[in-house]
């Protein structure tokens, strides 16, 4: 019976990460996963198509897209489940479907009024297609025209929600121009007819301007041409166009309209552009032969010039794809629970058990957050949502040592419980579209993000590991009579250690700021906002290991002081960039307000229950 | 020692005081960081940390009470509670260096904060390409300036800072042949054109620009991108009575100028300046985005640094995270004019203790190791000694 439960539950767990492995399949004939693969430049940054349809669709569908849950399926009118990367391709070359899918998230009941549209009419009530919102463009803009004197932070729900439809509309805008002419019939075929007249076409030009006779039908199809390819190059939202100077060039990417206008220099088409239009041709006209021929010998010219570009690209769809995040989550939660019910039975199988997949789940998520860096060639935090994943990268780390040690699944309970929150609050904070996003000027300096940034979230990590491990004291010895002498001591033991190291990091951290601050600003210290916060997190550290040193608090009371510590964390991380003043305020997150302070009410809950008198702890009565 | 003399010290040695103090201290940093929303950063140092105590005004009037302890009381008291634990309480040991290493380092960085609070000075300079300065400008505050320019060779300059310049104060210098009297001044206020309505009231000024314009007084701004713009009206006297009053400003494009007692004099109220030993010419500027974005990639300024003796003569090159330091001085990349590309905006900054921080926090990190290290290889010699026991 032991032997089989333990069984199932490794089984359990390689089924997990079994299922993250498997390979991305095309649904059709197409290969779609290859044309997901192809690099273009968006937001400063080389990345795959793949990652341009997730978080364009993340974007436009609102945060609560996700592509393996029901209620966000791409839907076509005849019922057709779409990936995203088809949904991309036809946004791309089949632009008159695509405006009928219903994708376009509005959610603010007056501005479904303007629209003339009633929640029943949209997918999940609240997705609507292009050509249900076509119609009513006009007053859209006009509404943000009138919205855009409004400073962000004071503007009304309404206003919000059209400036934000009108994003959403022109980023999916930009998107049908990018690669072919969406008023195009058959944009190849056109192509080919350009490239094949340019010559006469530009001699009727020169005839023309020169006031002699000249073909009329030739100059006019040039200035047309002209014209539509001056409209892709000012709209068209991908640079796809690969520099012509190779993969150093990292400035000479560009959109098809931009390249396909070079011809009148070169008077040859750029033969990148001429295979998207191929691709486009083939893809539109549903033939996947064709389409995967082009694709195949696209790639292999491709790969020729652009090695590097192309094998990051793979390797970032995949990533994509395998989600590592979400496999770790599951295997924490899974381990949480294996890990409590150790506690009440088996405890040294179950507890084995719940390490190893504690450990499976953290070497995931490292692996994750290594690809990261690596995609991205910067040290781990760069943003809010890495460090979030840092924070629990740090945390789990000490667990697992401490469970090395101690082997009594404290550890791994807390694990659990870190890993899991700190990626549901990664995950909340990747809705807002691509997360491996660029430096700004200012923070662009890896000597100290490498240093300063790591140690200093390092220290958050130890800080709500302490306070964590002050929870399990908690609610074990109010709400069980699991909490014997021995485990207190080793929990009150443990948070103590924490603790010092917690100072450790935020220390160092703060004053490896202060140094960076002075490198770059000319002060050390300056009283910002942020700043403020990490010297909050190390004086509370301090705080906590003077009053145990000088004995004014016994093991509750640590206790009690190490909950508060995560407020003081949440704090500094999130609750400061809130405030929205000063230079470090670069990652504003709106309702982040309403669960922060959930948090600290939960928080100041679990120090009331700690200062209950003894008499009321389940655990610690006299028999 | 008698007892009053010994509860005195003891109170002073105690960790107790110690964990009072520190957690006071985290209250004060927290308020403090809650009211840069109200106040902006430089109100809030002066109110919260570069003070003995945080004071409250008593709603509807002036009086001041104080009601939580400031920055330099809390320091102070922490600097003496640290020397007096380390020359009573602590003993002398290797066990404890770490923490004697870490208590010195924070020692340090008190003094070097408390030094920092009264010694350092921030200015801007801003430069087009082309233009040499030799001085740097606040941006906080202004100086009404009476120039002589009668000799061409040289500007004779009296400055006066704007904290002078109260409504009904006058002011006598030795060289100059009038008294200045303030007769209103409004330390945030919009200028426009007068239209000659006649509902207007008349002007205050009497002289130069200022009759042909209005100024409507603001309230005080403490945003981080915006700034006060003070307008002052100054009545000249000379010993035969008033030479008239100007208004003066900062947002005007260019100094008023009069003659008296044959003498040209020039009129001004602008940005605080410091001037240099050294003056410095804007090369170029380049600033770049991500391709595809409008997210700031870099900015740099090429700048050329020379000093009236010939004996600098340099190009040097400031960008983010690589300030220039000379004399002194620290002027690091801060912005530039969005509608100029041509134009930088330097961040010039004195702090004599900028040194005191590194040493510090050498010292700390230290510390902690070694402390920590000392816990740490206890624990796991304890645990080796005696073999885990299962749970």
């Amino acid at each position: 019976m032991k032997k089989a439960v333990v069984l199932i539950l490794l089984l359990l767990g390689l089924a997990i990460i079994a299922k993250s492995l498997l390979p991305a399949r095309n649904p059709t004939a197409f290969d779609v996963v290859g044309f997901s693969r192809l690099p273009v430049l968006v937001n400063g940054r080389v990345k795959p198509l793949d990652t341009v349809a997730r978080s364009s669709l993340l974007v436009i569908c609102g945060a609560t897209y996700n592509d393996s849950s029901k209620s966000s399926l791409i839907l076509t009118p005849d019922k057709r489940e779409l990936n995203p990367n088809e949904w991309l391709l036809d946004v791309l070359f089949r632009p008159g479907q695509a405006d009928t899918y219903q994708v376009i998230a509005i959610d603010n009941p007056d501005l479904l009024t303007l629209l003339n549209l009633r929640r029943e009419e949209g997918l999940a009530d609240r997705r609507f297609s292009f050509f249900q919102v076509e119609k009513s463009l006009a007053e859209i803009d006009r509404q943000a025209r009138l919205t855009e004197p409004v400073e962000p932070q004071v503007r009304s729900a309404f206003q919000k929600a059209v400036v934000q439809l009108q994003s959403n509309i022109i980023l999916y805008e930009r998107l049908k121009e990018s690669l072919i002419s969406s008023d195009s019939q058959d944009f190849l075929a056109a192509l080919f007819a350009f490239q094949n007249s340019l010559g006469a076409s530009v001699e009727a030009v020169r005839a023309k301007q020169a006031g002699q006779s000249f073909d009329a039908d030739a100059a006019r199809k040039l200035i047309e041409n002209g014209q539509r390819f001056d409209q892709m190059a000012r709209v068209g939202y991908l640079l796809a166009m690969p520099p012509v100077k190779g993969e150093a060039d990292t400035n000479g990417w560009r959109n098809a309209g931009t390249a396909l206008l070079e011809t009148f220099q070169t008077g040859q088409v750029n033969p990148h552009a001429m295979a998207y239009a191929g691709l486009g041709h083939s893809w539109a006209g549903g033939n996947a032969t064709d389409f995967n021929t082009i694709l195949r010998l696209y790639r292999d010219e491709l790969v020729k010039s652009f090695p590097l570009a192309l094998a990051k690209c793979t390797a970032e769809a995949r990533f994509n794809a395998m989600k590592p995040f979400n496999t770790a989550m599951t295997l924490y939660v899974l381990a949480f629970f294996v890990a409590v019910f150790s506690w009440l039975k088996w405890p040294a199988e179950l507890g084995r058990v719940a390490f190893w997949l504690i450990l499976a789940a953290w070497l995931i998520a490292t692996a994750g957050i290594v690809t990261r860096m690596w995609l991205e060639g910067r040290p781990p935090v760069t943003n809010l949502y890495s460090s979030a994943l840092f924070v629990g990268f740090i945390a789990v780390g000490f667990c697992l040592g401490l469970e090395y040690f101690y082997r009594n699944a404290i550890g791994s309970v807390a694990a659990g419980g870190i890993g899991f929150a700190t990626l549901l609050i990664a995950y909340y904070l990747s809705l807002g579209g691509d997360t491996l996003e660029m430096m700004r000027a200012v923070l662009d300096s890896n000597f100290w993000l490498a240093t300063h940034v790591v140690t200093v979230v390092a220290g958050y990590g130890a800080t709500f590991l302490a306070g964590f491990l002050a929870l399990i004291y908690i609610v074990r010895g109010v709400f069980t009579k699991s909490l014997d002498q021995p485990t207190a001591d080793a929990l009150a033991r443990m948070v103590y250690g924490i603790v010092c190291f917690a100072t450790l990091f935020s220390l160092i951290g703060t004053v490896l700021g202060g140094i960076w601050a002075d490198q770059s600003w000319g002060r050390f210290w300056g009283w910002d906002p942020k700043e403020n916060g990490a010297l909050i997190i190390v004086i509370w550290n301090a705080v906590i290991l003077h009053a145990r040193w000088g004995g004014l608090v016994k093991q509750r009371g640590l206790m009690s002081l190490a909950v508060f510590g995560n407020i003081v964390t949440a704090w500094s991380w999130f609750g400061v960039n809130l405030l929205g003043v000063g230079l470090h305020s670069y990652g504003f997150v709106e309702s982040t307000f309403l669960w922060l302070i959930l948090f600290v009410l939960s928080q100041v809950a679990f120090i009331a229950l700690a200062n209950l008198p003894l008499a009321r702890w389940r655990s610690f009565r006299l028999p | 020692m008698n007892d009053t003399v010994r509860q005195f010290r003891d109170f002073f040695v105690s960790l107790k005081l110690t964990v009072v103090l520190l957690v006071l201290s985290m209250g004060l940093v927290f308020a403090a960081t809650l009211d840069q929303v109200n106040l902006g950063v430089w109100a809030v140092q002066a109110k919260y940390f570069h003070s003995l105590f945080v004071l409250w005004k008593i709603p509807g009037t002036d009086v001041p009470l104080p009601v939580y302890p400031g920055g330099y009381l809390l320091g102070g008291f922490l600097l003496v509670n640290l020397v007096s634990a380390h020359i009573y309480r602590f003993k002398r040991s290797w066990r404890k260096s770490g923490i004697l290493l870490v208590h010195t380092g924070l020692m340090l960085l008190l003094v070097g904060e408390f030094l920092t609070g009264i010694l350092q000075e921030e200015y801007q300079m801003a430069l087009n390409e082309g233009q040499t300065k030799n001085y740097s400008e606040s941006y906080r505050f202004n100086e009404l300036v009476i120039v002589d320019t009668t000799d061409p060779k040289f500007d004779d300059v009296v400055a006066v800072p704007e904290a002078l310049l109260t409504p009904g104060s006058a002011l006598q210098h030795p060289k100059l042949p009038f008294r200045v009297v303030t007769k209103e001044y409004y330390p945030n206020a919009t200028l426009s054109l007068r239209r000659g309505a006649t509902g207007e009231n008349p002007s205050l000024a009497t002289a130069g620009i200022g009759p042909q314009i209005t100024a409507t007084p603001q309230p005080l701004t403490y945003k981080q991108d915006e700034r006060n713009w003070p307008v002052v009206f100054v009545e000249l006297l000379g010993p035969e009575g008033t030479l008239g009053t100007w208004l003066l400003s900062p947002q005007l494009p260019a100094p008023q100028t009069f003659d008296y007692g044959g003498h040209s004099w020039r009129l001004a109220l602008r940005a605080e300046r410091a001037y240099k030993p050294f003056s410095l010419t804007l090369l170029k500027f380049t600033h770049d985005v991500y391709l595809g974005t409008d997210i700031p990639k870099n900015y740099s300024s090429r700048l050329r640094l020379t000093t009236p003796d010939g004996k600098e003569d340099r190009e040097v090159l400031v960008y983010m995270n690589n300030p220039l330091r000379y004399a002194g001085l620290t002027f690091y990349q801060a912005s530039f004019d969005p509608s100029n590309d041509h134009n930088t905006i330097l961040q010039v900054v004195r702090n004599p203790g900028w040194l005191l921080p590194y040493l510090s926090c050498v010292m700390m990190t230290l510390g902690l190791v070694v402390q920590f290290g000392i816990h740490l290889l206890g624990f796991i010699n304890k645990r080796r000694a005696v073999p885990a026991t299962p749970a």
